[in-house]
């Protein structure tokens, strides 16, 4: 067991090594370079020739990733292109913005979302089970953005009760902070619960229909219990992974909902830095991105890995 | 006569489409006594057993009469009356404990669950009737077995667990669906003498399903004879046994007769003057993983050696975790022994069929045992047969067309059956399909591997006469692989016996099964059941003599040497 | 009953969902002949101008006819999920399949490369791409079908390894029937089904990103918009014309939701 889970971190860091070399490839097969960028259209040739020699631009990419790759480990990631002051000092505030943002999420979400396909699950009738099928169905295909625009219509537009645009500054009280979250957080709670909820009922059904459960049926045993204790008990390793992948799944939520409440996160400033080609910002943006994300997936496997009772005694079949 | 403890009053059941399941069910079960309801599979016997306890699985419906199970009538009854009576008056005992028990929750909580749900024993006051069952079952360390998770034990183990669960509050009736058609015959034996004894020492009423008229007869006071949701005899079991009534009941019990060991007695006998050898394999070790010093990690054949000659048929006996299956992999180049031959008339094969010639892999075939997947549902019969004739010996259009009738003639299939497909043939009419794509490529060898387990009785009963045929019309040289002694007996010339990836045991057939010399095989020949009572005690006597002999007292501890030879 | 079971009347939700989508597809070849305005003509001095007579969705932040902008936008945002679910089960059905056939270093590669081309968030996948590209609609659609071809690979390869233990491969295998002879003849008649399904499931994965993209700003370029670009455009407009950003989410959101309930129906038609 422990080797398993060491053997998937190894490759976990392995991922996020092949990920460092693609991002730093592909902001390196960039048309033109990046001094040329930087400096816009109208730059000399001296002006380009003596920033690459300030950037190091002259010497072997795989210097220069070595290096980028080192500044990173130690949070370092070279100075932004546009703003020409450290990386590093752009991102905190805006990583905890967005950590703020995909953390409420989840705490409201998951919880809500488990307990939801669960007691759906329980009340069985067939009107009733179509109903909620088609209602997570139906909001876990909906985009964010119509969510989120329907809200800020109705809201901000309407009622006037709520901004529509989130401003976060560091003097803001709770009360505020409070009230610029509301719409964002809400847009994103209604898509992952949706999905999450859908995948729960999913999982349970398909536990339901296992021949344990017709025998605890037998047994005489009530359905909220079977539903609740047995079933359940048999979800927890794939929920775990269905509510971590819908956690990494969060990412995409949160770029479409940063962007439409101009909400001063990391997803609004990885798009910001694209649309001025700001790479070294970019970098460090999908670096972060891809380490939560990746990390978040290493965890589910874990999870459903300790709550898998056959992977203690793995037996051998006759079948290939 | 007693009270009765249930009562099925024409009883209808039907699928959402109108198909009739049952059809007029009547039958009563009185207190203290087992009933045994015995039909082929789809016959509604499953149906009944779980109507029972007023529970019908989806899309069943139920179209007339009723119930009772201790006076409530139980298919109207609401579902919190349902789930009183539920283990507590009427307890059920699935087919499969290792489907049958949740995975994730400790066996002992799962044993008392319902008692404790029902109020009617304590928490201290259940697991300590918990106990005390665990021990009358013999289960291994009673007092912390309990505290396993279920794939922690053996099959044989789980399946008493199940019976445990059954007993915890001493219901008026067990219904018990098919308690050991799961297990092998040796570990069959052990749990019907505790399931019989069980039963007997409560005074408990059981609604007894099998497909297996020779188990019926030792455990039940009266036998039911179900066919296409139809009772079609009830009586005493000595009765039904000795004097059936209705000749579907004749042609069951013929069926068991015919295959068992009573039919070495009149077997004809054959005079076979050494037939030149078909097929030798000698020293074959296999098995999964790296080979390390000439093993693999895990092995599962020790140097075997088997010979079949020409118009022979070789029988390899074995229970789960023999090896058998692993020897008819090598022997068809599916799985490349770590070391051993495997010789086509002399001349050796190579270990995968990818470097045998075309020649060497026409000449060995291979039947296996799920006829399902053994044939592609998306190809009609003529395009299954159609591409082995034409793959092996080029045959197309009208010369391919006489020769797939001519196959399916030998297989007593009509010619017609060419336009079907797959899923609109019954089990056994699949198993000649197989049968006769592997004939299609005019083989030497023919590998049959647990050809019959799948099927009913009956069909059982006319496979084995066609493969009877086949070796005497074609001369094949055939190996049957199978865990059933009594088919065995009724086909085989020479037999094989495989423990644990040895041979212990192999010689003429009449030979080994009536006076085997290695005490395994004594084992394996005192399990066949028989029809006459009084089999079950004998089998169960001479397991215990032989179990020290076999070191079959196993460890307390459940490692997986005893789950991969215990696990059905 | 007392198991659970979801029973959904095929009829219902597969005419609804299908009826949609043939009018969506209707719609996208209508507007290849004939649109009620010239969806780049300025009709109106007034920007987010409510729907009236003749202009039944209003106008745009510039004016312009939103209805046949959208109508317009119909035709690139199907043609941009199709082309993009088209290319991703031809990289990935081809590649699975052949993976699991195959089998060995091939398989072991492709599933490699598989791997952490899933474990990386394709939005971001996106947003570094066109920061290294630039943005154009093949862009776009390259970045789609790429990032969704490794899911498809999956389900491929998975679908053809557990055909290739049915005891029928394994037969004709032992038989010395080739990798292409295995493929086409014996695994493609069982695989077209759940693969088709998996096709639609894709498409409303492929119209949801590319439409994202283009809602921040970094899909489709102006003055050619698709539904998800017409969103973000008219974002400014939600207190005179909202029909302007809200008409296009909500044919997305249709859209997704109709191609979501057809495979749900066909699965279910499947289990029966």
């Amino acid at each position: 067991m422990a080797n398993i889970i060491l053997w998937r971190l190894g490759a976990t860091l392995l991922i996020l090594l092949v990920v460092s070399l693609l991002v730093f490839w592909a902001c390196e097969i960039l048309p033109g370079d990046v001094a040329q960028v930087a400096l816009g259209q109208y730059a000399t040739p001296e002006n380009v020739r003596a920033l690459r020699l300030e950037m190091g631009l002259d010497r072997p990419a795989i210097q220069r990733y070595l290096e980028w790759l080192v500044g990173a480990l130690q949070g370092d990631w070279g100075r932004s292109l546009v703003t020409k002051t450290p990386v590093s000092s752009l991102l905190s505030e805006r990583l905890a913005n967005t950590a703020l943002l995909a953390g409420v999420t989840t705490l409201i979400a998951v919880p809500l979302a488990v307990l939801l396909g669960v007691v759906t699950t329980m009340w069985n009738g067939r009107a009733f089970d179509r109903a909620a099928t088609v209602s997570f169905l139906a909001l876990s295909a909906t985009p964010e953005f119509l969510l989120a625009t329907l809200l800020v219509l109705l809201f901000a537009v309407n009622l006037g009760w709520l901004p529509a645009v989130a401003y976060l500054s560091t003097g803001s009280d709770f009360g505020q902070t409070a009230r610029a979250l509301l719409l964002p957080t809400a847009s994103l709670v209604i898509v992952v619960t949706a999905q999450i909820a859908r995948m729960t009922r999913a999982i349970l059904g398909s536990i339901l229909s296992q021949p344990y459960i017709e025998m605890a049926v037998l047994k005489g045993i009530p359905r909220q219990r079977i539903v609740g204790y047995h079933a359940l008990r048999n979800a927890v390793g794939p929920l775990a992974n269905v509510v971590a992948l819908n956690v990494a799944y969060l990412v995409s939520g949160v770029v479409v909902v940063e962007t439409i409440f101009a909400y001063p996160g990391l997803a609004r400033l990885m798009i910001d830095s694209v649309q001025s080609r700001d790479l070294p910002v970019v970098q460090a943006c999908a670096m972060i991105f891809c380490a939560t994300y990746v990390v978040l997936i290493l965890l589910a496997d874990v999870l459903a890995r300790l709550f898998d009772p056959h992977s203690l005694a793995e037996r051998p079949t006759d079948a290939l | 006569m007693g009270t009765s403890v249930l009562t099925v009053d024409h009883l209808g059941i039907a699928t959402k489409a109108g198909h009739k399941v049952l059809d007029d069910v009547s039958l009563q079960v009185r207190r203290g006594e087992v009933l045994a309801l015995i039909g082929a599979s789809g016959s509604g016997k499953t149906t009944l057993a779980l109507a029972a306890l007023g529970h019908m699985r989806p899309g069943l419906e139920h179209v007339g009469g009723s119930v009772n199970l201790n006076g409530v009538d139980v298919l109207k009854a609401p579902h919190p009356v349902l789930n009183r009576l539920r283990g507590r008056i009427g307890a059920y005992i699935a087919q499969s404990a290792a489907a049958a028990f949740n995975p994730r929750i400790r066996l002992g909580d799962q044993v008392v669950e319902s008692a404790l749900l029902h109020h009617s024993q304590k928490s201290a006051e259940a697991r300590a009737r918990a106990r005390e069952v665990f021990r009358y079952l013999s289960l291994p360390s009673p007092d912390r077995i309990g505290s396993r998770f279920p794939y922690q034990v053996s099959g044989g183990q789980l399946q008493r667990f199940m019976i445990a669960m059954g007993m915890q509050e001493e219901p008026l009736l067990m219904v018990c669906d098919e308690p050991t058609s799961a297990l092998d015959v040796t570990t069959q034996v052990e749990v019907m003498r505790l399931l019989k004894r069980a039963i007997r020492d409560n005074n408990t009423a059981a609604l007894f399903v099998s497909h297996d008229l020779a188990v019926v007869a030792q455990i039940a006071t009266r036998i039911a004879v179900m066919r296409a949701g139809r009772i079609v005899e009830v009586g005493e079991t000595d009765q039904v046994v000795n004097a059936p009534r209705e000749e579907y009941t004749r042609e069951l019990i013929a069926a068991c007769t015919h295959l068992s060991l009573a039919s070495l007695a009149n077997r004809p006998s054959r005079l076979l003057t050494a037939p030149a050898t078909a097929l030798s394999v000698q020293s074959i070790v296999a098995g999964y993983g790296n080979v390390r010093g000439g093993k693999p990690q895990i092995t599962t054949l020790h140097g075997v050696d088997l010979e079949v000659g020409k118009g022979e048929i070789v029988a390899v006996i074995g229970e789960s975790g023999s090896g058998k299956t692993t020897l008819a992999r090598v022997i068809a180049g599916l799985h490349a022994p770590a070391s051993g031959t495997v010789a086509l008339e002399g001349e050796p094969l190579a270990g995968l069929d990818r470097e045998r010639t075309d020649g060497q892999r026409r000449r060995v075939q291979l039947a296996v045992q799920m006829a399902d997947t053994a044939l592609n549902p998306k190809h009609r019969i003529r395009r299954i047969l159609g591409r082995v004739l034409r793959f092996f010996h080029g045959l197309r259009g009208d010369a391919a067309e006489a020769r797939m009738v001519d196959l399916l003639a030998m297989v007593s299939l009509p010619a017609n059956y060419l336009e079907r497909y797959p899923t609109q043939l019954s089990g056994g009419e699949k198993q000649r399909v197989n049968l006769a794509r592997a004939l299609a490529a005019d083989p030497d060898v023919l590998i049959c591997d647990e050809i019959t387990s799948a099927l009913d009785t009956i069909v059982a009963g006319q496979i084995i006469d066609l493969v009877k045929r086949l070796r005497d019309e074609l001369g094949l040289a055939i190996i049957f692989i199978s865990h059933d002694l009594a088919t065995v007996a009724s086909i085989a010339d020479r037999v094989t016996v495989l423990r644990h990836g040895r041979v212990v045991e192999a010689g003429e057939c009449t030979r080994v099964l009536s006076a085997p010399a290695d005490p395994y095989t004594r084992l394996l020949v005192a399990s066949v059941p028989e029809l006459r009572r009084g089999w079950l005690e004998d089998a169960a006597a001479t397991r215990k003599a032989l179990e020290v002999e076999l070191e079959m007292v196993r460890p307390t501890v459940a490692g997986w040497n005893e789950q991969a030879e215990m696990m059905p | 009953m007392t198991t659970a079971s979801i029973q959904i009347r095929p009829s219902s939700t597969l005419v609804f969902s299908a009826a949609l989508l043939v009018f969506v597809g209707v719609v996208a070849l209508v507007s290849l002949v004939a649109l009620p305005q010239d969806p780049f003509d300025f009709i109106t001095d007034e920007p987010f101008m409510p729907p009236a007579a003749g202009i039944w969705l209003g106008s745009d932040y510039l004016g312009r006819d939103v209805l046949s902008r959208l109508m317009d936008g119909t035709r690139i945002t199907l043609f941009m999920a199709m082309t993009a679910t088209l290319l991703a089960h031809l990289i990935g059905d081809t590649l699975g399949l052949t993976a699991a056939i195959r089998g060995g270093i091939l398989d072991a590669a492709l599933s490699r490369i598989v791997d952490v081309l899933l474990s990386l968030p394709k939005i971001i996948v996106g947003l570094v791409v066109v920061a290294a590209l630039g943005s154009s609609i093949w862009v776009i659609i390259g970045i789609a079908a790429v990032v969704y071809s490794a899911g498809v690979f999956r389900i491929a390869r998975a679908l053809g390894t557990d055909l290739k233990n049915m005891d029928y491969i394994m037969l004709a295998r032992s038989r010395g029937e080739g990798t292409l002879w295995i493929l086409f003849g014996e695994i493609l008649p069982h695989v077209i089904r759940p693969l088709a399904t998996d096709f639609a499931l894709r498409a409303s994965f492929a119209i949801l990103f590319m439409s994202s993209l283009s809602f921040i700003g970094l899909g489709v370029q102006p003055p050619l918009a698709d539904w998800g670009g017409m969103a973000r455009e008219n974002l400014g407009g939600l207190s005179t014309n909202p029909l302007a950003a809200i008409a296009p989410a909500i044919a997305i959101a249709l859209v997704s939701i109709a191609l979501n309930l057809l495979v749900d129906a066909l699965d279910d038609d499947a289990r029966h």
